[in-house]
């Protein structure tokens, strides 16, 4: 479904992403993993149109995307950060992002809005809202327009235990649905029964791009934070 | 007209009463036995009227040197052909009242004016109407004559080939009434002309001066307007005038003034209106003259007082919305400022005495920067030149410190 | 566009500052026209307000709501809209809300009591200025990433348009006074906003003293209909040069 090659992106001095190649599948659901600054965000940010690779292609559903906007409709984003204009409501906000996608879908997928209870809360004021909120409202608008693509850049981040779970129940279901999705996060444990593979990027590079049972096999750890673990070591060595 | 008539009757009455014989009137006209004017003068005598019918006559320069009325009825045509003057007098107690005078005559080498009166006394032009002429009534050597009513259009282009309205040399006691004058070369023109009176004249869109005069002293100036004229107005070197409630208005352009007063001395200056001038008043050599309740609005700069002036004290004048107050080129200042009402006084008055407690500096900073640069009018009320000006408030350096007004009042004067 | 567009100024015209700001304005216009026994001294004193303040608040205000708005620009960009409509979109925004906040702070007091030639150039002047300089702050913040840069860029910008841009050429005309500068400067004063419109207004305000010495060549040129067009054509380049190199740069922007 996504075909990345060859992309390269520098900052500065900086290499962010050095000569990545990969391809994701649908009904995957994959685990970006790697250090800070390995340049996980940076390659998120190119499948978004946010950062604008130096050289390479990538290509959606056999689009080439470059210069293209429409197929974003088809992707549903959920930010690390989610900043919102401070004096809108969540209502408003909500609405807005109805009226900006509004030709391409009519049907609305609300799950997340009704079990985060984020009805009681639609005329709150985006300023007033504590973090976890926040990340609540932008998880509900990444699935809002049920989107072929999910991308959540640390999802479960700020967000209570139960919220979070919640929010996994989702991943898995729309995972079943048939749907791509891709998650970066640091919290490993939580990743255990989500994902199905791995891409574990460092300094740029891909390190490994494995399936999760892989993973499992080669490492003989069946949690995934220890099998990276173990990996890196065996790498190192 | 009919309101004139009793000045008529009285006038006629004096004319006649000293005359042995009874006055007799002389009718003109085409169906008439007499059909020329200049015919009718020459057999009238001393003290009868001649009564011209409507029509156009065109005669070469008419002569009245009798003590007579010669009346249009209205309003005849005198056409001078562009060759000739129109009507030449010399008596006393004459009247030339009611005709339309046109196309006067020029010559390069004298004044032809349309109406000239020499040598004359008493005589009275009247509700005349004046067409393209060049100069419009010329008098000269003469004592005791009334210009009243007429009214002088000309359409002049350039300031040397054209005349004045009312050109008055070397003549004392006139009465300058009531006049509309344009397009002439000076609206009214005074050279050596005494004790007289000029008012209620309206001075528009001549392509000088309204007025312009030099030599002439003790004269008055009431309720006239000066509008519009190229140059504004001009007098000069004169003693002992006295204008009061006259107007001067819209007199734009480099080098024009609302009055411009050049070795004018011990004068009264008061009630004037100067509004939207260039420069209202422009003073060079100017020594004792009062200026008090006058009313200074939206000019550009309201006063520009040459350092060459001495003793001139502004008292109880309005000045409001002028660009700026008061210019100077000197550190020296011998005129005073006191008690008048600025519009831009930031001061305040504690003891409510209707005067402020500070005194305050009429002369921008940024005024004598754009006397020595003109092209730094361009920044003007922007920031910097604010921050400069506020600067020179505080510590004068440029601007002259005893040029102040100790007693600015609070609120403006009803004038 | 139009869809962002209504958001964006929805959001602005219920920020504290914009509110702030159109009360000062507010407060400052019906206090100079009260306090003054005279319309046109209050006039003058808000023409201060309007050459300095106005540019002052709209490229600050500009510059840090761009700079907040970094996170949600991102969301917009993920989003199946081009760089370009939210670009706009933004702009039009800001100068949208903040032509409100002119109008509804000097413009409707102005009306109250000044509307004649002088206060509706005046009022026309502030709104040009107001979304000059929001487009000077959209370029201040497109062209560099980091805030505090940005924010002291766009003072620095403030600066130079207010105050050096005509020190310098004060301190030319003086240097040159010899010669004769009147075409010059009228050409010069195209490179600044705020002197294009501080012209306009004089030219109302101050006429018989414009018309004196050079003014009739500033009178000949900025009076006439063609000079009018010209000025307005002049802020209009304003607005749309620094416009759209920002446009240019977000678009293909790193976020």
């Amino acid at each position: 479904m996504i075909e990345i090659k060859n992309i390269r992106k520098k900052f500065g001095k900086l290499t962010a992403l050095d000569n990545v190649s990969v391809s994701f599948k649908r009904g995957e659901c994959i685990a970006l993993l790697g250090p800070n600054g390995s340049g996980k965000t940076t390659l998120i940010k190119s499948l978004l149109g946010m950062v604008v690779p130096d050289s390479g292609t990538i290509h959606f559903d056999h689009e080439l995307i470059t210069g293209k906007w429409r197929y974003r409709s088809r992707l549903g984003y959920m930010p690390q950060i989610g900043r919102y204009p401070e004096n809108m409501t969540i209502a408003q906000v909500l609405d807005m992002m109805k009226d900006i996608r509004k030709k391409e879908h009519q049907q609305y997928d609300e799950d997340l809005v009704k079990s985060f209870g984020l009805n009681n809360l639609m005329q709150k004021k985006m300023r007033t809202l504590s973090g976890g909120t926040t990340q609540k409202v932008s998880a509900s608008l990444a699935f809002l327009f049920k989107p072929d693509v999910l991308i959540l850049d640390e999802p479960t981040a700020g967000l209570d235990p139960l919220s979070s779970e919640l929010l996994k129940q989702k991943i898995i279901k729309e995972k079943q649905a048939g749907k791509l999705i891709l998650i970066t996060s640091h919290v490993l444990s939580e990743l255990d029964d989500l994902v199905t593979e791995v891409f574990y990027m460092q300094e740029g590079k891909l390190a490994f791009h494995k399936k999760l049972a892989v993973l499992r096999e080669e490492t003989g750890e069946h949690k995934l934070s220890k099998a990276i673990a173990k990996l890196m070591r065996v790498q190192e060595v | 007209m009919k309101t004139l008539l009793p000045i008529y009757t009285l006038l006629i009455f004096l004319v006649t009463a000293g005359g042995e014989l009874e006055a007799k009137t002389i009718r003109v006209g085409k169906s008439r036995t007499v059909q020329a004017i200049q015919k009718a003068i020459d057999l009238a005598i001393d003290g009868d009227t001649v009564l011209v019918d409507p029509g156009l006559y065109q005669e070469e320069e008419i002569f009245v040197q009798k003590s007579i009325i010669l009346k249009g009825i209205n309003y005849p045509v005198l056409d001078g052909r562009n060759k000739y003057g129109i009507i030449r007098v010399n008596a006393r107690d004459a009247v030339i009242d009611g005709f339309k005078m046109q196309h006067s005559g020029r010559s390069e080498i004298k004044d032809i004016g349309a109406l000239m009166i020499y040598d004359s006394y008493r005589v009275v032009a009247i509700n005349n109407i004046l067409d393209d002429t060049n100069f419009g009534i010329y008098v000269q050597n003469s004592t005791n004559c009334t210009i009243k009513n007429n009214f002088l259009t000309a359409y002049g282009k350039n300031e040397v080939q054209s005349g004045n309205g009312i050109n008055c040399w070397r003549s004392d006691s006139l009465l300058i009434i009531g006049n509309k004058i344009t397009g002439h070369r000076d609206g009214i023109y005074f050279e050596f002309v005494t004790n007289s009176l000029t008012w209620r004249n309206i001075s528009r869109k001549n392509i000088r001066y309204g007025i312009h005069f030099m030599f002439s002293h003790h004269d008055t100036y009431i309720g006239n307007v000066f509008e519009e004229n190229e140059s504004g107005v001009a007098v000069m070197y004169t003693n002992n005038i006295h204008m009061y409630n006259n107007h001067f208005l819209n007199n734009w352009g480099d080098a024009t003034y609302g009055i411009l007063l050049k070795d004018i001395t011990d004068s009264e200056i008061s009630g004037n209106h100067f509004t939207r001038n260039t420069v209202g008043i422009h003073m060079e050599g100017c020594s004792r003259i009062n200026l008090y309740k006058n009313a200074f609005y939206n000019n550009g700069w309201a006063i520009k007082v040459q350092a060459s002036c001495d003793q001139n004290s502004f008292t109880s004048n309005n000045f409001i919305g002028n660009t700026f107050d008061i210019a100077t080129n000197g550190s020296l200042v011998l005129n005073s400022f006191d008690g008048n009402y600025w519009d831009k006084y930031e001061g305040y008055d504690l003891n409510r005495n209707n005067t402020g407690d500070v005194p305050y500096h009429p002369v921008s900073m940024y005024s004598m920067i754009i006397d020595s640069n003109p092209a730094s009018l361009m920044l003007f009320r922007s920031l910097i030149v604010s921050l400069l000006d506020k600067t020179e408030k505080v510590i004068p350096g440029i601007t002259p410190e005893n040029l102040k007004d100790e007693k600015p009042l609070m609120k403006s004067l009803p004038l | 566009m139009k869809k962002i567009f209504k958001y964006v100024l929805v959001d602005i015209v219920q920020n504290k500052i914009v509110l702030i700001y159109t009360l000062l304005l507010l407060v400052i216009s019906l206090s100079v026209f009260n306090l003054e026994n005279n319309a046109s001294k209050g006039l003058l004193s808000l023409l201060n307000i309007i050459l300095i303040i106005v540019p002052l608040i709209c490229i600050i205000f500009s510059t840090i709501y761009i700079y907040n708005s970094a996170e949600f620009i991102e969301l917009l960009v993920s989003q199946p809209l081009k760089r370009r409509t939210i670009w706009l979109s933004i702009f039009s925004g800001l100068s949208g809300s903040l032509c409100l906040a002119f109008f509804l702070g000097a413009g409707i007091p102005i009306l109250l009591y000044h509307a004649d030639p002088t206060g509706i150039i005046m009022i026309l002047m502030g709104l040009s200025l107001t979304v000059v300089f929001v487009s000077i702050a959209m370029m201040a913040a497109g062209l560099t990433r980091d805030k505090a840069k940005g924010i002291g860029v766009s003072i620095l910008l403030w600066l130079y348009f207010s105050l050096i841009f005509d020190a310098l050429l004060l301190f030319l005309l003086f240097q040159f006074q010899d010669y004769p500068l009147e075409k010059i400067m009228v050409f010069v004063s195209f490179f600044n906003p705020i002197d294009l419109s501080r012209i306009q207004i004089l030219l109302k305000m101050d006429i018989s003293a414009l018309m004196g010495y050079t003014g009739a060549i500033f009178r000949e040129f900025f009076g006439n209909t063609t000079g009018i067009a010209l000025s307005f054509a002049g802020l209009c380049a304003w607005i749309f040069f620094p416009l759209l190199t920002s446009l240019k740069k977000f678009k293909s922007k790193d976020l």
